[in-house]
């Protein structure tokens, strides 16, 4: 307990530092990158929620992030640029489809449950593909940041970063707690093994899918700040690669360790940036680094360094 | 109302052919999910690699049938090399692993052939025997090669089924399914036999893809988007079921062929132009995923669930 208070203390540190470390190094580029990794962080984190705690390997956690998106750029779009409006549409609209979509998928188990959040995300994918009213394909702008009233400009960059920031440490923290409480227990007791947890009186059920539809709403507020920054939402933010992506990232910073995913996020889109600055077929170096973590160090960077740790002892 | 039916006909034909492709896909999807444990999302790969294949060599040797014959090779040949290097140490893994090697596999070979054949689009052209059309009914033509492709995939099909239910390998393969170690112990070979099952789904998807490329864009991450309706499709016929494969595959076919043109104006007749146009597409790209959630809440494991082991 430790060293991952240790762990979290030194990530959001870093994380704190660097609009000011990049505006002294007149980099504001690093801002938007940094946004960018803050806003993935929350999306990694809520997968890691349900992942890492309740087993669950959600292939379709990047509609989550469309659905928070649209909610801010259907609203811009009729004219409502009230932030609160906008945010509060983001969190109620993802929990309600997260229930849905939790509510078919949760019944199932191991592939299916992979394969049904897969076909959920495609789905709205295809739905998102299919408003033309909404750009369609070609996706639409969004003619304004999220207004909250004068009191915190979402088009400065660096309060952008703090708000994503402040969103990621209070998700985390509140991630953290709920993990540590009864509700958390018995979700890693289902998580463990359900037959038993049934067996000594717990509808399973009922706690999957909330947890669920926690993951979904936190998903969704990651939507609605990536619609922020980008000004901009398209289908392509909920297609089935993005999905993946969150994936990649809670596995390369460690599933079920909360804080490791954060260090997922920061090392993959960090590794995005730099490679696609090498060349533009990046992917073909990002596929085969996968395809060697996933063999190789398949606990991620946090379950290593955890498990050199617990080594002696066990 | 006479072209009303014959224009339901030829969409209720599209719609087969369609499903015929998804059942060349699934079928390989379905035997490795099933036999091995093993999700494979770079299986929509080796069909792109097909049709990648069959519309150069077509293009360097101007036989439609040398291509095929060189896209089931080609892609066979990727299917075998991709099993010896990253599947083997995969099998024993957690299907999350599994999720995440074969992504990492397709993003790879996405952007291989993005090098290799360049951004654009390819096309094929229809081979001249085939380019005609032919009476189904008197006064309703439709295209040849459309009913070649659904008699390919028909007589896959009674060739898949006879491999496994009257041959000494589909005999081995069942008992594979049931109970991988018990094989292995009696003496066969099972390495040998995930390979030559991963090489016949390897075969078809190729065959797919060659199929389709005269009548598709051949393009990268052409695989992606039938990759999941294929998955869609094992996940409603059951995992591992060739029979299940087959039938979901058809109805998935035809449900979404109908849904995309009959929606529209199946709901202009009680809803106005406008609303209609909006609705139509909408709902048409998103049913055969209601499908499946209607079709896995009542049945958790999909028409035909693999027998319990």
């Amino acid at each position: 307990m430790q060293s991952r208070t240790v762990v979290a203390a030194v990530i959001f540190t870093a994380l704190a530092l660097v609009p000011s470390v990049a505006t002294a190094l007149n980099q504001s580029f690093y801002i938007d990158v940094g946004i960018r990794i803050l806003i993935f962080a929350i999306a990694a984190l809520s997968l890691d929620l349900i992942l890492g705690y309740g087993g669950m390997v959600s292939f379709g956690h990047a509609a989550f992030l469309g659905i928070g998106a649209y909610a801010v750029g259907i609203l811009a779009y009729f004219g409502v640029h009230n932030g609160l409006a906008q945010f509060v549409a983001a969190i109620v609209v993802s929990t309600l489809a997260a229930l849905f979509i939790g509510a078919v998928s949760v019944r199932t188990t191991g592939v299916y449950f992979i394969m049904t959040t897969l076909a959920f995300g495609q789905m709205l994918y295809f739905l998102a593909v299919s408003m033309s009213k909404f750009g369609g394909d070609d996706g639409m702008n969004i003619s304004s940041t999220s207004d909250f009233g004068g009191w915190l400009d979402l088009h400065n960059p660096i309060v952008l970063y703090y708000t994503c920031f402040c969103f990621l440490l209070g998700f985390a923290v509140f991630s953290d707690r709920l993990v540590g409480s009864r509700f958390g227990m018995v979700l890693r007791a289902i998580h463990m093994n359900e037959q038993r947890a049934v067996a000594i009186g717990v509808g399973s059920f009922r706690y999957k899918l909330t947890a669920f539809v926690i993951s979904g709403a936190m998903c969704g507020v990651s939507g609605a700040l990536l619609a922020n920054q980008a000004l901009f939402v398209s289908p392509a933010i909920m297609h089935w690669t993005r999905s993946g992506e969150i994936l990649i990232m809670v596995i390369l910073g460690g599933i079920g360790t909360l804080f490791g995913p954060i260090i997922g996020a920061v090392v993959y889109l960090l590794l995005e940036s730099t490679l696609s600055r090498i060349t533009e077929h990046w992917e073909i170096i990002l596929g085969p680094f996968l395809i060697i973590v996933v063999l190789f160090a398949h606990r991620g960077m946090l379950g290593w360094i955890a498990e050199r740790r617990r080594a002696p002892t066990k | 109302m006479n072209i009303n039916i014959f224009f339901l006909l030829e969409q209720l034909l599209n719609g087969v052919q369609f499903g015929v492709m998804l059942f060349l896909i699934s079928a390989g999807l379905t035997l490795v999910f099933g036999i091995m444990n093993l999700i494979n999302l770079a299986h929509g790969v080796l069909y792109m690699l097909g049709a990648y294949i069959c519309a150069s060599v077509i293009q360097a040797s101007g036989s439609f049938l040398v291509g095929v014959a060189a896209a089931i090779v080609g892609s066979l040949a990727a299917g075998i090399v991709i099993e010896l290097v990253t599947f083997r140490p995969l099998y024993r893994r957690t299907h999350l692993d599994q999720v995440l090697v074969t992504f990492g596999l397709t993003l790879f070979f996405n952007e291989l052939v993005r090098i290799i054949w360049g951004p654009t689009a390819l096309y094929a052209a229809v081979p001249a025997a085939l380019s005609g059309q032919i009476d189904i009914l008197p006064g309703a033509p439709y295209p040849t090669y459309r009913l070649v492709i659904i008699g390919t995939g028909i007589l896959a099909a009674v060739f898949l089924y006879a491999l496994v239910s009257y041959t000494r390998i589909g005999m081995l393969i069942r008992a594979g399914a049931s109970n991988r170690v018990m094989v292995e112990a009696l003496g066969v070979n099972i390495k040998l036999l995930y390979t030559f099952i991963f090489g016949l789904g390897a075969a078809l998807a190729a065959l797919a893809g060659a199929l389709a490329g005269p009548i598709l864009a051949i393009e990268s991450g052409m695989g992606n988007g039938m990759l999941i309706l294929a998955l869609v499709v094992i996940v409603i016929g059951g995992i591992g079921s060739i029979r299940g494969a087959f039938i979901a595959s058809i109805l998935v076919g035809t449900v979404d062929t109908l849904g995309r043109t009959m929606l529209r104006p199946l709901f202009a007749t009680f809803l106005s132009q406008a609303t209609a146009d909006q609705a139509g597409p909408a709902i048409a790209s998103m049913l055969i995923y209601l499908l499946m959630a209607f079709i896995l809440f009542f049945r958790p494991q999909g028409l035909f669930p693999p027998r319990i082991r």
